[in-house]
């Protein structure tokens, strides 16, 4: 029997595998496909203090290997989420963790304060990385004060387990993570989508209606695995890798670089039943390498 | 909701009825039975060994017959994913999700002096053909208006024909009336009680506007960009009455009253 448990500071998960907020709904979307309860977690899609109808279409390009989004954290806001969705998911017994995100700093306490007192709210992941909206966070996660900023006013208001969910969109990503570690995040996790652009060169146009939008997919997975490996290094808190991963042999790749656990996000929208496959992988590649414990794997690069 | 599947599923087979257009009949590798498959609704094609295609590819249902246990797709020739799609050889098995999304409106009832009219242009004819056959079985004769730029361009006629009476519109007047499908006289016969519209956005627009003239009720099938077709990406939104909403979930067929055209 491999144990494939992991945690996530007090946050303990059955396994490593949880899903990326925002391509992955509310969890519920996916319960035709898979046992939602087969996952260590699932992070559920970015939520503000209010309302937002996102960005205007085109929304999306596919691009080689990966797509380009410009959602810009379309959701109906941190109070509807509590009023009309939480009851439905929290049958789950997998683990819930709410991604949060805001333009200023008193939003992302807000958001919190008012999750805290849910029961089945495990965690949640402070977005300071969303390249999409022009006060979407990312001008916090690409300075180290501006991360440090909010990580410390989110832990005073939040007392579960806080993952900061940066941006790979700066140059030196391991000192931010230890920017926010030095506040008080539990975890980090890592990378949201980097930022690119596409052209229609028929009709010299963007294809997205925000002219950039945020690259993610197969195409970003050597620069997520990159960075986590240079964070993992740089603190002691656990990394939750993401970026590309598309099949159980590229989440190892996270884990052996340093992850504690893995996050499944554009994956899903190709094989909506990619995550449970992804804990079939690890269990049987446990067993292969004659592992008994998958912890024993992270970081467990041999370089 | 109805449930979701993923599918793997055997092209029985992959004829070209033009050199734009395949038709690919579909049979679960399984042998499990189709589910019940509304009309409007699509699927999720994921097309494998096509390097420059990352996503499933959307293609609406063109027909189900459940006694065969076939699923119909009309592909067009969109870009390298459905060119792959076109060439996928008979007997080869492809994934597919379905059925997805919210399709068209079944009438109540016949109802003498009130026609329903099914008015597609290019590939949009796909989802008309399932849905005037699920009309038809339902004790209501669907009428066709179908729209192409020649004569040749015209889709699965004999099909549509069997089904009921069937108008056209050419631009270039090579058969049926020449002109845009907008300016075909049957519409303006005077008892059009509601039109069901699949095409190039300008038409739907443009047959939208002429539903309103005449007081006809008017659904239109959308087909936003998309990644996931669940609900979860909310990359193929449509502006609507209530806000943007997926063309995945709450479309793509939708009432032109809830858009914003």
């Amino acid at each position: 029997m491999v144990n494939l448990n992991v945690n996530i500071g007090s946050l303990q998960l059955a396994n490593p595998v949880l899903t990326a907020s925002g391509t992955f709904g509310y969890g519920e979307e996916f319960s035709d496909f898979i046992d939602l309860d087969r996952l260590g977690g699932y992070i559920v899609k970015g939520t503000t203090l209010e309302p937002r109808e996102g960005n205007d279409y085109p929304r999306m390009v596919e691009t080689p290997s990966g797509m380009l989004n410009a959602v810009g954290l379309q959701n109906k806001g941190v109070d509807y989420f509590i009023e009309n969705i939480y009851p439905r998911i929290s049958k789950y017994r997998s683990r819930m963790i709410v991604n949060v995100s805001g333009a200023k700093i008193d939003d992302y306490v807000e958001v919190c304060r008012r999750l805290a007192p849910l029961e089945h709210v495990s965690a949640v992941e402070i977005n300071i990385s969303c390249p999409n909206v022009k006060q979407g966070g990312m001008a916090f996660g690409t300075t180290c004060e501006g991360a440090a900023d909010v990580t410390r006013a989110v832990r005073a208001a939040f007392p579960g387990t806080v993952i900061v969910k940066l941006s790979p969109n700066v140059t030196d990503i391991a000192s931010i993570a230890k920017a926010v570690e030095a506040e008080g995040a539990d975890a980090v996790s890592l990378i949201n989508t980097l930022m690119g652009m596409a052209i229609d060169v028929e009709k010299r146009r963007p294809y997205l209606s925000t002219v950039t939008g945020g690259l993610s997919g197969a195409a970003v997975r050597p620069v997520a695995v990159r960075m986590v490996w240079q964070v993992a290094k740089a603190v002691s808190i656990p990394v939750v890798g993401l970026g590309g991963i598309m099949n159980g042999r590229d989440a190892m790749e996270f884990i052996l670089a340093g992850a504690t656990a893995v996050e499944i996000g554009t994956a899903n929208f190709i094989d909506p039943a990619v995550t449970v496959k992804v804990v079939d992988y690890m269990e049987e590649y446990c067993r292969r390498h004659g592992v008994a414990d998958i912890k024993e794997l992270i970081g467990a690069l041999d370089v | 909701m109805p449930k979701k599947y993923i599918m793997n599923m055997v092209i029985v087979s992959n004829e070209a009825i033009h050199h734009n257009y395949s038709l690919l009949k579909l049979r679960p590798n399984g042998g499990e039975a189709l589910p019940e498959i509304l009309p409007g609704q699509f699927v999720q094609v994921k097309i494998d060994n096509s390097p420059s295609t990352f996503l499933r590819r959307p293609i609406s249902v063109n027909y189900v017959d459940y006694s065969s246990n076939e699923l119909w797709l009309l592909v067009r020739r969109a870009g390298e994913g459905t060119a792959h799609l076109m060439e996928a050889a008979a007997g080869s098995v492809i994934d597919v999700l379905l059925p997805l999304g919210r399709g068209f409106s079944m009438p109540s009832e016949a109802v003498d002096g009130r026609t329903y009219l099914l008015v597609g242009g290019g590939v949009g004819v796909a989802p008309l053909l399932y849905f005037g056959s699920c009309m038809k079985k339902a004790g209501i004769e669907p009428e066709f208006l179908l729209a192409a730029r020649s004569k040749d361009d015209l889709l699965q006629l004999d099909e549509f024909k069997s089904l009921g009476r069937v108008y056209i519109s050419t631009d270039d007047g090579s058969m049926g009336e020449h002109g845009l499908i907008t300016q075909n006289s049957v519409l303006d016969r005077g008892d059009i009680a509601a039109i069901y519209c699949c095409g190039p956005m300008p038409m739907m627009k443009a047959v939208a506007a002429k539903a309103r003239s005449i007081g006809a009720e008017c659904e239109v099938s959308l087909e936003n960009v998309m990644a996931c077709g669940l609900g979860a990406c909310l990359c193929c939104v449509e502006k609507t009455v209530k806000g943007n909403v997926c063309v995945c979930t709450e479309g793509p067929v939708f009432n032109i009253n809830q858009l914003t055209w």
